[in-house]
C-alpha cells in the first residue's frame, strides 16, 4: 500500500539500524512523547532490534491516560443526568475515574450498562448528527486529546452555533502537549538526551513549537511518524545531534509535518478556546496546558452549562500510571501489571487505552 | 470496569467472551462434552453405534442485516454449517429461530429466508425445525436468527483445539479481516479501490476436501469475532502448546489493510465468516495445503505458522522486521455486532 509498505520496509529498517549502530558510542535516554509511537514502537519489536546503548523511555501522550480521574467522575455524572447523550471516543469510554464502587459507575461503559445513554463516536461531526437527530435531548461530546484534535472540535463548535444547534455542548479536556514536557524536564525525575516528538500533534503546532527543548533545556528533538522507518529515522537524527553535542529539532516526519504547523487549525482553535492551567493524571496540574471554550461559545460549554457534584477523587491502591507517564517507571515495574490490572480489567487508565504504555505492554510483550 | 454486569465487550469473542463463558454458562451446565469447548459438541448416541453426533448452537444479531457479500440468513446458515464442520462432522440439518421486531418489512424477512435457502442448498443441509417470535418495535433491532445443526463425524477423525502438537503446522485458508472490515466500512460509509465484501461462505466442502487428502489434521476452528488472534490463543490455550506466527506469511488483503490504517483496527482481530485456521501433522501439510488450494475456498491458503513446545499457551508474532512479540487475544470489543 503507498505511503505505508515504504515506511514498513524491512531493508529500510535494517539500513536505519546499521547506521544508527555505527553513530552511537554512548549510552542514550531518549523518550517518545506519544503513545502512538510507544504502540508502533512494542508491535514492531523496536526496542529488541536497537542496540543496548539507545534506551527508549514512554512519555505521558496519551490523551485518555492524562485524564484527570475527577473529569472522569464529572463525565460519569453529567451522562447520568436526565435528557443527556454523552458522546465521546472508543477509548474513553473504559477509563476508570476514581468512584470505585460508586452506584454511577466506574467508567463511562459502566454507566452506559447502567442506563445512561453514553454513545461510541468516530468524530466530533458524529455527536452532530446525534444533536440533530435528537432536538429533545442534550448532546455532549466529551472533547479529550491534544492539539491533534482541539481544532475539529472547535469546528464542531462553530458548526453548531452556525447551525443554531442549541442542544449540543461539549466537555473540553484537551490538553497542550509542549507544557507537559517541559513539567516533565523541570522535575528531573528523569535523565533525557533526546525527545522523539509526536508526529500528528506538530503537524497542526508546527516543528518550531519545540525549538525551547534544544535552546532553553539543550535537548534533541525529532519529530517521527508513525511507521518503523520514521521512528529509526529520528532516533537515527537524536543519536546523530547528542554524538555532535550540538542540540536540534530535526523533522524526521517531513511528508507531514512543517516548521510553522497547520495555520488554519490553529486558528480555529484559538478562535474557540483559550488556554488554561489543566489537571492531568500523573503529572498534576500544568500551567498554561488545557484548553477551555471562550465566554463567547459558553453556551457550546457543557462544564457551565450542566453543574454536577463529583466527590474527592483519588488514584486506585497501587497504581503507578502517574509514574509510567513521566517515563519514572516501566508497566512492569507496577505491582498490578498482569497481576491484578490487565486490559479486561484495567485499573489505570494506561492499561485501557490502546496508546497507553501498559496496554501495549500487555499485548505486545517481548516474547 | 466493575464486573457485575454485562457490558458489549463480554460479545466481542475475545477475552471476555471467554471469561464469562467459564465463569457463568460452563460453571453452570458443566459436562464433559461442554467442557471440551470446541466450535460443536460430539457424542455417540448409543455405545454400540458406530457414528458419533455433533451437535452446534448460534445467534445471529449482525447490523446492517444486508450487507456487501452477505446478509444475516446467510451468516446465520454458515456459522453454524461452519461451527460442526470445525469439529470434522458433516453438517445435516438445521434449525432456525427467529426473533422479529414490529414493523419489519415482510420482503425483507423473505429475502432473508430465500438467502439461507440457497446458502443451505450450497452447503448440502436441510433446515428441518423453527420458531418465529414476534416481539414489540424496540425489543429487538429488526431481526435476530438463532440456528443449531446436527452432523455426523466420520470415523477415524480427531479434531479438537486441545489436538495441537509441537512440531504441527498452521494454515490459515485466506485472506483474513474481510467479513469484519467489509462490515465496518459499509457502516462507515467507506469506499475502496478494492471492493470489500464479506467472505461468508459455508466450509464443510473444503473440509471435506481436506479430509480426503489426510486425516492428519488436528485441530480447525473458524477464526469469527475476535479474529486469527483469538483463535490461535485459544487453540495455543486448550493444547497447552505455543504457536509461532510469520507475520509476512499471513495473507491480509490490501484493502482490509487500508481499511484498517483508517479505522485504527488490527487486521489480526477483524472478523472472519469463510475462514479456517487448520493444525495439521507436519507431514500431512503439502496434501492438506494443495487440497485447500484446489477448492474454491481455500485457493489462497497458506502456512502462516506452526506448534512449538516452548511458551506454551501463548501465541508469538515474528514480525515483518525480524523481531519477536506476543500476539494476545482481543480484549475489549473491537467491533459492534458483526455476526
Amino acid at each position: 500500500m503507498k505511503y505505508i509498505d515504504e515506511f514498513r520496509n524491512p531493508d529500510a529498517v535494517r539500513r536505519l539500524l546499521e547506521w544508527i549502530r555505527e553513530r552511537s558510542t554512548r549510552p542514550v535516554q531518549l523518550m517518545e512523547f506519544c503513545g502512538g509511537h510507544t504502540h508502533a514502537v512494542l508491535k514492531y519489536g523496536l526496542r529488541q532490534l536497537l542496540p543496548p546503548a539507545v534506551r527508549l523511555l514512554s512519555g505521558p501522550g496519551c490523551p485518555v491516560c492524562v485524564t484527570a480521574s475527577s473529569d472522569v467522575d464529572r463525565a460519569i455524572s453529567m451522562a447520568h443526568l436526565p435528557g443527556v447523550v454523552m458522546s465521546t471516543f472508543g477509548d474513553m469510554m473504559r477509563v476508570p475515574g476514581s468512584s470505585v464502587g460508586k452506584a454511577s459507575g466506574r467508567s463511562l461503559q459502566d454507566a452506559k450498562a447502567q442506563g445512561a445513554d453514553v454513545r461510541m463516536v468516530y468524530s466530533t461531526l458524529d455527536a452532530l448528527s446525534i444533536s440533530r437527530a435528537n432536538p429533545d435531548r442534550e448532546v455532549i461530546f466529551l472533547g479529550i486529546g491534544f492539539e491533534t484534535t482541539a481544532p475539529t472540535v472547535a469546528a464542531a463548535v462553530l458548526q453548531a452555533q452556525a447551525e443554531g444547534l442549541e442542544n449540543f455542548s461539549v466537555l473540553s479536556l484537551h490538553k497542550l502537549t509542549p507544557p507537559a514536557t517541559k513539567t516533565i524536564l523541570d522535575a528531573g525525575e528523569v535523565q533525557l538526551s533526546g525527545i522523539i516528538g509526536p508526529g500528528h500533534v506538530t503537524t497542526i503546532i508546527g516543528s518550531d513549537a519545540w525549538e525551547f527543548l534544544a535552546l532553553d533545556y539543550g535537548i534533541s528533538c525529532s519529530i517521527a511518524g508513525f511507521e518503523p522507518v520514521d521512528i529509526l529515522q529520528a532516533i537515527y537524527f537524536l543519536v546523530d545531534s547528542i554524538e555532535k553535542n550540538t542540540p536540534a529539532v530535526r523533522n524526521a516526519y517531513r511528508r507531514t509535518v512543517h516548521a510553522e504547523g497547520n495555520l488554519v487549525a490553529q486558528r480555529i482553535m484559538q478562535r474557540v478556546f483559550e488556554v488554561r492551567d489543566a489537571e492531568w493524571r500523573g503529572l498534576g496540574n500544568v500551567p498554561n496546558s488545557g484548553l477551555a471554550l471562550r465566554d463567547e461559545y459558553a453556551t457550546f460549554d457543557a462544564s457551565r452549562r450542566f453543574a454536577v457534584e463529583v466527590g474527592p477523587s483519588a488514584e486506585p491502591k497501587g497504581c503507578r500510571c502517574g509514574e509510567v507517564l513521566r517515563g519514572v517507571a516501566e508497566p512492569s515495574e507496577c505491582p498490578l501489571f498482569a497481576r491484578v490490572c490487565s486490559p479486561e480489567h484495567p485499573i489505570g487508565p494506561c492499561m485501557v487505552s490502546s496508546e497507553g504504555a501498559c496496554a501495549a505492554h500487555m499485548q505486545y510483550g517481548e516474547a | 470496569m466493575s464486573n457485575d454486569t454485562i457490558v458489549l465487550a463480554h460479545g466481542s469473542g475475545g477475552r471476555l467472551t471467554h471469561n464469562l463463558i467459564r465463569d457463568v454458562f460452563v460453571r453452570h451446565f458443566s459436562n464433559p462434552m461442554l467442557n471440551a469447548q470446541d466450535d460443536a459438541a460430539i457424542w455417540t448416541p448409543r455405545p454400540s453405534e458406530a457414528a458419533r453426533l455433533a451437535f452446534s448452537t448460534d445467534s445471529y444479531v449482525v447490523q446492517p442485516i444486508f450487507f456487501p457479500g452477505g446478509d444475516i440468513g446467510k451468516l446465520a446458515v454458515c456459522g453454524t454449517v461452519n461451527d460442526l464442520a470445525m469439529v470434522g462432522a458433516q453438517p445435516l440439518y438445521l434449525s432456525a429461530s427467529f426473533i422479529l421486531e414490529e414493523g419489519l418489512p415482510l420482503a425483507d424477512l423473505e429475502r432473508i429466508v430465500a438467502s439461507m435457502a440457497a446458502t443451505a442448498h450450497e452447503a448440502g443441509v436441510e433446515i428441518i425445525a423453527g420458531d418465529t417470535k414476534v416481539v414489540d418495535r424496540g425489543s429487538a433491532d429488526q431481526v435476530f436468527i438463532s440456528t443449531a445443526g446436527v452432523g455426523v463425524v466420520p470415523d477415524g477423525i480427531a479434531i479438537s483445539g486441545a489436538n495441537a502438537k509441537p512440531g504441527d503446522l498452521v494454515i490459515v485458508s485466506g485472506p483474513i479481516g474481510v467479513h469484519g472490515l467489509a462490515i465496518m466500512s459499509h457502516r462507515e460509509g467507506l469506499q475502496f479501490s478494492f471492493p470489500l465484501a464479506s467472505d461468508c461462505a459455508p466450509l464443510n466442502g473444503l473440509v471435506t476436501a481436506m479430509l480426503r487428502a489426510d486425516t492428519q489434521i488436528h485441530c480447525l476452528r473458524d477464526p469469527t469475532r475476535g479474529g486469527l488472534a483469538t483463535t490461535l490463543n485459544e487453540i495455543a490455550g486448550q493444547s497447552e502448546v505455543g504457536i509461532e506466527i510469520d507475520e509476512a506469511e499471513v495473507p491480509i488483503p490490501e484493502s482490509v489493510q487500508a481499511a484498517c490504517e483508517l479505522l485504527g483496527l488490527d487486521p489480526f482481530y477483524a472478523a472472519n465468516e469463510g475462514k479456517l485456521v487448520a493444525v495439521v501433522a507436519a507431514e500431512a501439510g503439502t496434501a492438506i495445503l494443495d487440497a485447500m488450494q484446489s477448492h474454491p475456498y481455500g485457493q489462497a491458503a497458506a502456512v502462516i505458522g506452526r506448534v512449538t513446545s516452548t511458551h506454551r499457551s501463548r501465541v508469538v508474532l515474528r514480525t515483518v522486521l525480524g523481531a519477536h512479540r506476543i500476539l494476545d487475544m482481543l480484549t475489549g470489543a473491537q467491533l459492534p455486532r458483526i455476526c
